[in-house]
């Protein structure tokens, strides 16, 4: 535009004009906390305070009733649940080979499906809406998909492993082929996740090192290995980061196929489904915020190390 | 460049199996929530069926589905809102003034395991005699929405230019004017992302509603589990069920593709 405007700012603050009422001048100053107040009380009366909550309780004998009294007794929980090789340490356990196997494979298989994706084809508006259809479905309506399909008598996996000659296998029925089963369903619901997050990271890359290296003659695995691997690791790390975080707190499909304690022998119960079942099947609020305070620390631990491994890829 | 004739046959062979991998499963069920339960336990009608709507009659008129859709649906629409109403405006002044701790009190609520929340509100609201009401379960569901559309909405005004606004307070509208009246307007794609995916996300979660609902405020997830009995599954009237509560959000999300793309993925880019 060619005319000049003057700005008529008001002495009080930029932008305000002389006539705006006192009340509307103060919100506009404070606008910065006025903005935030409300998200900030939310967050602070409903996660913040339970959250200490919870950290109190873990150092109380609470149990039983809401209502029933309870009494300090400093760390003798910690003490207790650090010491229980019965249900905590496997619960640790099978947490952990939960989460690292499943990002194993949703990593792996994610970017191999990526690449694949990459390159823009006929028919990718299709792939992307298959894709898609894994991850907003419900996760207990997956569970209960996949208990079906599952199930050894009439499921269609061992009617597929019948026609290749394989016999029937438990799945998830059986003591030591549930928790590999129920990584398998959430490697499927949740690779689509990775996949969609990769395919961001590498549409946003720039083409320039790409074509440097095919003029050096670098093979497509040599490319990939040394040109777009590295350029894409921060992008790999935020997926881990963000799938990481989901998968250790995975509670709705081990509920769904193996109900309550995670099935008769425990076999998937990770630390999530430990501690739901100490405070809504047992009561033993004491306890169970114990469980859930040590469970806290160890995914806080696990995505410090890997913010700390991104600083690292992105330099 | 071409890609060479062998990595072409490769590439379509292998999104073949990817496709038909991830959507089998979900056709399986849909077939059989139209199978009665003496087909589906006959492994030979897998796919020779005479359809049926007895599932679908069972779970909708004697198991008072519908009343637990609409549950679903006041439950997430509430949430959403309410959550865009608290998230938007913060989101906004944690962008433009670079409020990082405060930024990451909110995100932290993603990292927390929601059962360490459930046993004192559990406690509080126990006592208030509020568990099994909507307000608990929506505020609930917030603690999942409010997060979500913080993060995502943070990084949607982090990318939208301050000079527009700047040029707003030259023609005399306040800061607050300013962002209602410019902001907010090009805004609407990001909240339309942040809002279909905190929809998504609460109408999907299981946890919050199988301890704070009752009987009358039960959501879909939580009702989903009528169909499994003790000594056995009603597998059909299961299989409708769960049909019922994902295959409306897989439709929906059919429609809103790019929205939810771009929410799924929003932030993985960038610093």
């Amino acid at each position: 535009m060619a005319t000049v405007t003057t700005p008529r700012r008001a002495p009080g603050g930029a932008g305000v004009m002389p006539d705006t009422p006192g009340w509307a001048r103060w919100a506009n100053d404070h606008r910065k906390w006025l903005f935030a107040a409300p998200a900030m009380v939310f967050v602070a009366a409903l996660i913040v305070i339970p959250l200490g909550w919870t950290a109190w309780l873990s150092l109380t004998d609470a149990e039983g009733s809401v209502r029933a009294e309870s009494e300090f007794v400093g760390f003798q929980n910690y003490l207790d649940v650090l010491s229980d090789t019965d249900r905590f340490w496997p619960a640790v356990g099978r947490t952990a080979a939960f989460t690292v196997v499943a990002l194993l494979f949703e990593v792996v298989l994610g970017m191999a499906v990526a690449l694949l994706l990459w390159r823009p084809f006929k028919g990718q508006k299709w792939v992307r809406v298959a894709i898609l259809m894994p991850l907003v479905a419900t996760p207990v309506a997956v569970g209960m998909m996949w208990r079906l399909i599952f199930d050894p008598n009439i499921g269609l996996a061992n009617q597929v492993l019948g026609w290749v000659g394989i016999g029937p296998q438990p799945w998830l029925a059986g003591q030591h082929s549930a928790l590999p089963t129920t990584i398998f369903i959430d490697v499927w619901q949740w690779t689509p996740m990775v996949v969609l997050i990769l395919l961001a990271g590498l549409t946003s890359l720039s083409e320039e090192p790409q074509e440097a290296a095919r003029i050096d003659g670098a093979s497509s695995w040599q490319r990939f290995r040394h040109v777009t691997l590295p350029l894409l690791m921060p992008t790999v790390i935020v997926a881990i980061l963000l799938r990481g975080i989901d998968a250790l707190k995975t509670f709705d499909i081990l509920y769904a196929t193996k109900g309550r304690g995670g099935g008769s022998f425990h076999e998937v119960e990770t630390l999530n489904v430990y501690a739901y079942g100490l405070s809504f099947d047992y009561n033993e609020y004491g306890v169970s915020s114990t469980v859930l305070i040590l469970f806290f620390l160890i995914i806080i631990g696990s995505m410090w190390a890997l913010t700390a491994r991104r600083k690292e890829a992105k330099r | 460049m071409k890609a060479s004739p062998a990595y072409r046959v490769f590439r379509v062979v292998a999104l073949v199996v990817v496709v038909l991998s991830l959507v089998t499963p979900l056709l399986w069920m849909i077939a059989a929530s139209f199978k009665t339960n003496v087909d589906i336990y006959d492994t030979g009608k897998a796919l020779a069926f005479s359809p049926t709507l007895d599932n679908y009659a069972t779970v909708l008129k004697q198991s008072h589905y519908v009343s637990f859709i609409g549950n679903s649906l006041w439950v997430a629409f509430a949430a959403t809102v309410l959550s865009l109403i608290l998230g938007v405006p913060a989101a906004y002044s944690m962008s433009r003034f670079n409020m990082k701790k405060s930024a990451l009190v909110v995100l932290m609520a993603r990292v927390i395991p929601g059962v360490s929340l459930l046993v004192p509100w559990y406690y509080v609201f126990s006592n208030l005699q509020l568990v099994g009401g909507f307000t608990v379960l929506i505020l609930s569901h917030m603690f999942v929405s409010l997060p979500l559309i913080v993060y995502i909405m943070m990084g949607f005004f982090d990318g939208l230019p301050e000079e527009l606004e700047e040029a707003a307070l030259v023609d005399g509208l306040t800061h607050i004017g300013a962002f209602r009246r410019i902001t907010l307007p090009l805004s609407v794609p990001g909240i339309a992302t942040a809002g279909i995916l905190s929809f998504i996300f609460s109408w999907n979660n299981f946890m919050f509603a199988l301890v704070l609902s009752g009987a009358d405020t039960k959501t879909l997830p939580v009702a989903i589990f009528d169909f499994v009995g003790y000594a056995s599954i009603d597998w059909g009237g299961l299989m409708a069920a769960a049909t019922v509560v994902t295959l409306p959000i897989m439709v929906i999300a059919l429609f809103v593709q790019k929205y939810v793309v771009s929410g799924l993925t929003a932030g993985a880019t960038k610093g």
